[in-house]
């Protein structure tokens, strides 16, 4: 057998998967439809944004792509939140849709145990509920030890305009008629999803000075900690924001039953947080305006994205909207907005490591699994990949928990409750989002990435560097006081702090909220790194609260460290209450943590199930 | 890392009297915070200890304290047992006082699981152990059901609605950072918000307290020097010659009890001996029981002769009641006034005169005033009764306040929003309401947001 491993599916949860799993010397074959469309970004010309921009982060700190390659395809980049707390801020960088896939492709190109193949995967080879490899759409058969599929919207895709329905995937690709129909008889649920993009526009046919500015941050950021920029503050390009008017919702009122969505010809289910345009206007009718960015593409071709103006309106109903719009009177349409529906399988049929409950070494990860968003799909990408490796080196899989990822909070998610509608990760999902900082994913997970051999041993010391000097500067400012001079309090005055009567510890001293490290510099030096300061400002300043998060992550930590064994029959623990068997049996939790998250699975269930397994550890 | 949990381990009736139970580690700890008696952190394994309950210098209960340490007990943890002995309310009391001081509600059968997950109970039990979870899990949450008031229930969601609309606008403007026609969440409109669900609370803690009056009555004590007049007044809002009432100094012996209906509330009147230096046997037991009444009492009137000035005894019994509590009654007014009402700054006065009763209509508004019985619905039970959901409000209220103290040291939305979602939380579990993905929800249905 050449392969061990292979990928089905090119896109951001594909090439995190490929690359993991040739990285950690396994034989990989990654089959796409089309090389060009490797790492495509179909839809948003960005990477980040809030929760999204942490998992980049998580993802360069376990030893993925996304956060380099972020990197190098840049075109303006923004700390996001700034001021509303340490753990809520998230970078987002709008990326230049030509320099993305390729560097990602030349990153693929250069792994060793990899090789990419131009085709369709149409049938799965299953025996015994053991995957055995693939069969291509022209019959051949590939085989191989594991299979992750990465499909993203492929299956069974169709593009909506209208009332125009066409078969096939983004970029008008062949999409896979069969595969879906594969899984379902296996014995996978399919969901049917929708989601849809806006159009895309002639920059030159835009009048931008009837538009407003938005730039880049001054500062220069990087996703990954290598902390390697590809870009000068200065040469960022600009995004424009602009409003939806009046004469935008006639347009869109009076057409409404000519859209795929309101005309009835769309089957799969949108997704909440990110409604067309359409929806906007029937659903929050009494907004006189909606926001819309223009955003561009690339620095290589001329197309302008406007963000908030997703439709599947008829081409001639969208020339009419696009118009309406200040500024884009004489656009040109460069590429109209479509809505795009596919399958994908019920997520709650996977275990914590992406690998199916039905088939065993079959692993899946990204939209396929009901999620939506490039950094949604390369997380899941990068742990299937991984999950896979370990697999076939017969070790136990990586399982990211709540309390220490965003990754770790969406496969939860995705497996314990299932989706409705495409998942998108929002930092409300996380309860313990205090600890789930970009600025700390690699003091949460850099271990992991090198326990895997992903982070290699010169990275992993640089971390270990870093935590001994947090170590430093904290005992520092534990143990160094100030005492209330004349010079002393006349600089906390000048900061508008409160004068000394007795010493003071610089640790309390950074306590109080108008002092900073900067202002801690005055009194001692501190001979450390920006970064390292940052880390420590934040854990003594926010003490408290973080101390909380860790009390209450703690509680949860304790359930989810009692496993419940794979073959548990809750048919014969006749005191559960019968939702909560019916719950159990479905979704088969591995811990009792996971089932007591489970809707329907009460406390006393989880008490009943823990004197259960008690006994039986007695009977063994 | 187990947390300590407590509960009532007798059945709630009558029986004279109840036991709260506690088991854990922090178990000894706790009960020591709220237990005056002896240092129970130093005490043997297995001892038990007389001494009181109190919060805030409020005494509870009188009670019996057994200590038991581990591994020698029932659940194999440290283990505290408290005998109360002052009925329900108090029993109640003395739970909801040992979770303010961090002890979680036990749950359903959990002192029983705890036994066998500790392989105190024979492992062959676990059917039985199951079986009892079950059960128990079932009449608590009958009960829980049956202590909550349509009412109370229906203001808990609103409260919760109020706390998800902060939330949601909070989060929106997190998770969609750059949407500025978003009304930017300003913090003057959480601070607002915020006082408000706080005040709120606090009245459904005052209506809890109300229940107990309503349930149980107001205690009320009259204490004085001898023959200042307090049988007469005790009489004359009683209606009847309960106490025997002459111009002899201590013919009041006996603590006379009489109660009265009072605005639909009962008041629980008792009579005292005077308080006074004395050597007779008899009056001396009278006049330690009238101190130790003092302190329990849930309204004292101190009756004052002002006819003449302050004498010593007087003094001392001024210093012995707690402002709060008490009404001072200047009785005697038709002689020449010695004593003004205006000597008296953070007290209650009013002015009596026990011949002809002049005042005390002025005595009955004051009362009423101090209790807020207006407040009080008639027999209508909108209040919370039990000791586990009035710690959860008390719970939910700190949050609040941490919230409004998150404003004033100026944190950043994300800090507010930590604790707002705790307050949510907490009140969802009076009410047993999960939490699902609420903010979510409301967040997409409140909020125009989306590429």
């Amino acid at each position: 057998m050449k392969y061990e491993i292979i990928v089905v599916g090119g896109g951001h949860a594909g090439c995190e998967a490929a690359l993991a799993s040739a990285r950690l010397n396994h034989q990989t074959l990654l089959i796409t439809g089309n090389i060009k469309n490797i790492a495509d970004m179909p839809c948003n010309p960005s990477i980040g944004g809030p929760a999204k921009g942490i998992v980049v982060r998580e993802i360069d700190a376990l030893g993925g792509e996304m956060g380099r390659n972020a990197d190098k395809g840049a075109l303006q980049v923004k700390m996001l939140n700034t001021k509303k707390g340490p753990a809520v801020q998230a970078l987002r960088a709008q990326e230049d849709k030509i320099i993305y896939p390729q560097e990602m492709l030349k990153t693929l190109n250069n792994q060793s145990n990899l090789e990419i193949k131009e085709s369709l995967v149409e049938d799965l080879i299953v025996e015994k509920n053991k995957i055995k490899g693939i069969i291509l759409e022209d019959g051949t058969k590939i085989s191989s030890k594991c299979v992750i599929l990465t499909t993203g919207t492929y299956l069974k895709s169709n593009i909506l305009i209208g009332d125009k329905k066409k078969l096939e995937g983004p970029h008008g690709e062949k999409s896979s008629k069969f595969l879906s129909n594969k899984l379902k008889d296996l014995g996978f649920k399919i969901l049917r999803l929708k989601t849809g993009t806006p159009p895309r526009i002639v920059k030159d046919s835009i009048d931008f000075t009837k538009t407003s500015l938005e730039t880049g941050d001054e500062k220069i950021h990087t996703f990954s900690f290598d902390h390697i920029a590809y870009y000068q503050p200065e040469e960022q390009e600009p995004c424009h924001l602009i409003y939806t008017n009046d004469k935008t919702h006639q347009i869109i009122k009076e057409n409404l039953d000519k859209s795929s969505m309101y005309g009835g010809y769309v089957e799969g289910i949108g997704p909440r947080y990110c409604p067309s345009i359409e929806d906007k206007v029937v659903r929050f009718s009494s907004k006189e305006r909606h926001q819309l960015f223009l955003e561009p593409e690339s620095r290589y071709y001329d197309d302008i994205y406007i963000q908030g103006f997703s439709s599947s309106m008829p081409e001639d109903v969208q020339e009419q909207m696009v118009h309406s719009l200040s500024g884009l009177e004489h656009a040109i349409i460069k590429k109209y907005a479509y809505a795009i529906e596919y399958d994908a399988i019920d997520s709650r049929q996977l275990k914590q490591s992406l690998e199916t409950k039905i088939v065993e070494n079959l692993f899946t990860a990204g939209q396929i699994n009901g999620t939506s968003g490039y950094e949604e799909a390369a997380g899941q990408g990068l742990i299937a990949g991984i999950n896979a490796s370990l697999k076939l080196e017969g070790k136990s899989p990586l399982i990211l928990k709540r309390n220490e990822s965003y990754i770790g909070v969406l496969i939860d998610d995705l497996v314990t409750k299932g989706v409705k509608d495409p998942y998108r990760l929002l930092t409300s999902r996380a309860e313990y989002r205090l600890l789930l900082r970009h600025d700390n994913a690699d003091l949460r997970l850099r271990k992991y990435g090198y326990q895997v051999g992903l982070i290699d041993e010169k990275k992993y010391e640089q971390l270990k560097q870093k935590e001994k000097e947090m170590k430093e500067l904290f005992q520092l400012l534990k143990e160094n006081k100030i005492t209330p001079t004349k010079q002393t309090n006349e600089y906390l005055k000048s900061k508008n702090s409160a004068e000394l009567k007795d010493g003071i510890r610089l640790y309390d001293l950074l306590k109080r909220p108008e002092i900073t490290m900067e202002d801690i510099q005055h009194f001692i030096s501190v001979p450390y790194s920006e970064e390292v300061c940052y880390q420590v400002e934040i854990n003594i300043r926010y003490e408290g609260y973080i101390k909380k998060a860790m009390k209450e992550a703690e509680k949860m930590l304790s359930l989810e460290n009692k496993k419940i064994p794979e073959d548990i029959d809750y048919e014969t623990i006749p005191n559960l209450a019968s939702e909560a068997r019916q719950k159990l049996i479905e979704i088969h939790p591995t811990s009792l943590g996971q089932a007591s998250r489970i809707s329907g699975v009460n406390p006393a269930d989880i008490s009943i199930l823990m004197v259960y397994l008690r006994k039986r550890e007695y009977n063994e | 890392m187990k947390e300590t949990i407590a509960a009532i381990s007798t059945a709630l009736g009558t029986g004279a009297i109840s036991i709260v139970r506690l088991s854990g580690k922090e178990a000894i700890a706790i009960a020591n915070q709220i237990f005056h008696g002896c240092d129970l952190t130093k005490v043997d394994s297995h001892t038990i200890h007389y001494g009181y309950i109190k919060e805030k210098e409020e005494i509870i209960d009188e009670v019996l304290v057994s200590v038991m340490k581990s591994p020698k007990t029932f659940t194999t943890e440290d283990v505290v047992e408290i005998n109360c002995h002052g009925g329900i309310m108090s029993t109640n009391k003395v739970l909801e006082v040992l979770l303010n001081h961090g002890a979680r509600l036990a749950e359903a059968g959990e002192f029983t699981k705890r036994a066998f997950l500790n392989g105190r109970i024979d492992l062959t039990q676990a059917e039985a152990v199951m079986d009892l979870i079950e059960s128990k899990s079932d009449i608590a949450r009958k009960q829980a059901l049956g202590q909550l008031t349509g009412k109370i229930s229906n203001s808990i969601h609103e409260f919760r609605e109020k706390i998800k609309d902060l939330l949601a606008s909070i989060e929106v403007n997190i998770d969609y950072p750059e949407y500025y026609d978003i009304e930017i969440m300003t913090l003057e409109k959480i601070k607002k918000s915020t006082e408000e669900l706080e005040e709120e609370l606090e009245i459904l803690l005052q209506n809890a307290k109300n229940g107990e009056i309503v349930k149980e009555g107001i205690k009320t004590i009259i204490i004085g020097r001898p023959n200042v007049g307090k049988s007469s007044i005790l009489n004359h809002l009683l209606g009847k010659e309960k106490a025997i009432v002459t111009d002899i100094e201590g013919t009041t012996r006996d603590i006379v009890e009489g109660s009265l209906q009072f605005e639909g509330i009962h008041l629980n009147m008792i009579d005292t001996a005077g308080i006074r230096e004395t050597e007779d046997t008899i009056e001396k037991i009278g006049v330690e029981k009238s101190l130790s009444l003092i302190e329990e009492a849930n309204l004292i009137l101190l009756v004052l002769n002002s006819g003449e000035n302050m004498t010593k005894e007087d003094q001392k019994l001024l210093e012995k009641v707690n402002p709060k509590k008490t009404i001072i009654i200047l009785n005697k007014n038709d002689l020449d006034q010695k004593i003004k009402k205006e000597d008296f700054k953070n007290y209650n006065v009013v002015s009596t005169n026990t011949k002809d009763m002049t005042g005390t209509d002025e005595l009955k508004d004051k009362i009423k005033e101090l209790f807020q019985l207006e407040k009080i619905e008639n027999n209508d039970a909108t209040y919370l009764s039990n000791a586990r959901q009035i710690s959860l409000i008390n719970q939910a209220k700190k949050a609040l306040q941490s919230v409004l103290k998150g404003i004033e040291e100026e944190l950043p939305m994300d800090f507010l929003a930590i604790d707002l979602k705790q307050a949510l939380d907490l009140l969802g579990e009076v009410i047993g309401e999960e939490y699902s993905d609420e903010i979510l929800d409301h967040l997409f249905s409140n909020f125009c947001v989306g590429k």
